[in-house]
């Protein structure tokens, strides 16, 4: 029996090529299954980097180094895996929530007829059945969620494990891949990487956040200002940076960055839980928005249902007279 | 052109969502709507739909699994401009996970045909962000997700999406499978002239058989997954809400000072 964990990678564009750290987590995450964990790297040029999964507890780790598999696309990569699934045996498939992971899981449950679980937070075997934790409904409700059938795909929620060194070597199997046609039709034309500049809001202990409710790209005057009173930095949601409101080195969330201040002042946001994951371990959390039914009442210290526009003004005139 | 679009019933916002104990599946009972972003992949076809400007021979349907009462919610695309609807409905459908809706909605995407299929950004009551990927393995189709700008060109669509590290420009031939992010456009509200002619647009609701898919691939035996027990999310420190009655900056402030943050 073993559980395969897919290790994401990113090559900077300065060529520096790194395992990603969720991914990590997931393989300490795969111990708990008692099975044998092995890993699998795809891309092109990354032999090297498979060698490192060792040491975070991989006993194999299958890789494929093929120039088809240098865009990190999904679709080869579903070759990939159900060619491993079917040749090596596989009874579990963990990812790390990511836009290409959830992607290539998708894909491969679709493939194998297999079931996938989404959004996990946990995963255990209990006297041979493996039971994973979903968080749903908004983080409402845990729910313990099964696998009819083998292979089991399981997609966990980002960052919900940290990777633990083991100190191991793993043995390193190259695999020649087959690929089928309509996985390679998609074709990567062009990959910006956004390398931040300026002081980084990982770093602030104060951060005021603006969503979608800030109703156009002006609106962040407004956040600016709050910020400046309160001696913050400010973030913003990725509708609002999709939108070309506020720059990507701003973004908090799945897809931005993992942000713990002492205090997050969210305008206009939903709290859609692909931000939440980004903010949630912040000390204090407050947020203005106008809809009562606002997911991110569910998890801010105070909350204030009603109209930034007139709340924000209002409130960065009072910081200010506070600090004289 | 022809565009299929996937759009989803999805209980409303305001509706509290929770899982039947007994059935343990999504209490579908209350107020339904069609899923918010889906609204976005339906406005994006019929940009497309209008300028590629090949006039009758331009289509976008609306393809859906759901409950019967699905046909409200994809009236509201249809009033959109959307042409017509073609809905999967089937009690025994009904508690389908990815591996059986996903091949419920190829089926019926197979007899459509589409040089593009679109999909919303994520369904509201399931947080998945994964079905497109599944349809498109199953019609064997190339994929290009997330994406928040679209053109085509030549016979091929290319999207710009936003990914961990940046940007990605991705190009695929037609057919393609592509599914949007919700930035991509700002959805029109339906004219009073639309909502009047949408109870009229073609509305075809489908049962497996019609589909010809045997009952063993929906539903509970056609999925892979099961839910086994509900239980209580892990507490969460106090909240507090409170509606702005003109003193908001003040409670905010009060707060803060309570918390020594100012
Ligand atoms: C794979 C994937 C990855 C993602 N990654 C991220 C990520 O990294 N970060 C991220 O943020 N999102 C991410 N998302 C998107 C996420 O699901 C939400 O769509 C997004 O967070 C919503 O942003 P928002 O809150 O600004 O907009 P909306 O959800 O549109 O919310 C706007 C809010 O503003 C309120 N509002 C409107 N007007 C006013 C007013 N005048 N006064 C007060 N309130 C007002 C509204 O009531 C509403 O609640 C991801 C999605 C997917 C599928
Ligand atoms: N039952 C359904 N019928 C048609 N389309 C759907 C259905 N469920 C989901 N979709 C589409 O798939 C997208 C992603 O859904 P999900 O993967 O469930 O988050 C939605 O935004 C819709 O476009």
């Amino acid at each position: 029996m073993t559980a395969l964990v897919f290790l994401e990678h990113h090559f900077s564009e300065s060529g520096e090529g790194e395992l990603q750290q969720g991914s990590l987590g997931i393989l300490a995450k795969a111990s708990q299954l008692g099975e044998d964990v092995a890993a699998v790297v795809l891309g092109s040029g990354v032999e090297e980097l498979a060698a490192e999964a060792g040491r975070y507890g991989a006993s194999t780790v299958y890789v494929a180094d093929d120039p088809k598999l240098e865009a990190p696309l999904p679709q080869p990569r579903v070759d990939a895996i159900a060619q491993l699934v079917q040749d090596k045996g596989i009874e579990t498939v963990l990812f790390a929530q990511s836009i290409l992971s959830a992607d290539i899981a998708a894909g491969l449950a679709a493939r194998l007829d297999a079931g996938l679980n989404w959004q996990l937070v946990d995963i255990a075997s209990q006297d041979g059945t493996v039971v994973g934790k979903q968080s749903a409904l908004g983080d409402s409700v845990l729910v313990d969620v099964g696998w009819i059938s083998t292979p089991r795909l399981a997609l966990f929620r980002a960052g919900i494990a940290d990777p633990v060194e083991s100190g191991g070597t793993a043995t390193v199997e190259r695999v020649e891949i087959r690929f089928q046609d309509h996985s390679l039709a998609a074709e990567m034309l062009e990959q910006a990487h956004e390398e931040s500049s300026g002081p980084s809001i990982e770093d602030a202990d104060i951060i005021v956040a603006g969503g979608r409710g800030l109703g156009a790209p002006e609106g962040f005057g407004m956040i600016e200002e709050l910020a400046k009173a309160l001696g913050g930095a400010v973030a913003a949601t990725r509708a609002v940076v999709d939108a070309g409101w506020y720059p990507y080195s701003a973004q908090v969330g799945q897809t931005g960055k993992n942000v713990s201040p002492g205090l997050y002042v969210a305008c206009g946001i939903s709290g859609a839980i692909q931000h939440k994951v980004g903010m949630q371990s912040s000390k204090v959390i407050v947020a203005i928005n106008k809809d009562p039914n606002a997911p991110i009442f569910e998890f801010a210290d105070l909350g204030i249902v009603g109209d930034l526009h007139a709340i924000v003004p209002k409130l960065t005139e009072l910081v200010r007279a506070r600090k004289g | 052109m022809k565009i299929a679009v996937c759009v989803k019933h999805v209980p409303d916002a305001a509706v509290t969502k929770r899982i039947d104990p007994g059935t343990k599946r999504l209490d579908r009972s209350g107020e339904g709507s069609l899923n918010p972003v889906d609204a976005n992949a339906v406005e994006e076809a019929l940009r497309i739909r209008d300028a590629t400007g090949d006039g009758a021979e331009g289509e976008v349907v609306l393809v859906s699994l759901g409950p019967e009462k699905a046909i409200d919610s994809l009236r509201k695309a249809l009033a959109m401009g959307a042409d017509r609807v073609l809905l999967v409905s089937d009690p025994d459908a009904a508690g389908s996970d990815l591996v059986a809706t996903s091949s419920l909605l190829a089926k019926a995407l197979e007899r459509e045909g589409a040089d593009l299929v679109l999909f919303g950004q994520q369904a509201s009551d399931s947080d998945g962000a994964v079905l497109w990927a599944a349809v498109a393995e199953r019609l064997r189709l190339p994929l290009i997700s997330q994406v928040a700008e679209l053109t085509l060109e030549g016979g091929a669509v290319t999207g710009k999406r936003q990914t961990e590290f940046g940007y990605d420009v991705i190009r695929a031939p037609l057919p393609a499978v592509v599914a949007v992010a919700d930035s991509i456009n700002e959805p029109r509200y339906p004219s009073l002239k639309g909502i009047m002619g949408a109870k009229r647009k073609q509305q075809d609701v489908l049962s497996l058989a019609d589909l010809e898919i045997e009952a063993e691939r929906a539903g509970a035996s056609g999925s892979r997954t099961e839910v086994l027990a509900l239980s209580d999310p892990p507490p969460r420190g106090e909240t507090r809400k409170l509606e702005d009655d003109g003193t908001g900056a003040e409670k905010i402030v009060e707060f803060l000072a309570e918390k020594r943050l100012v």
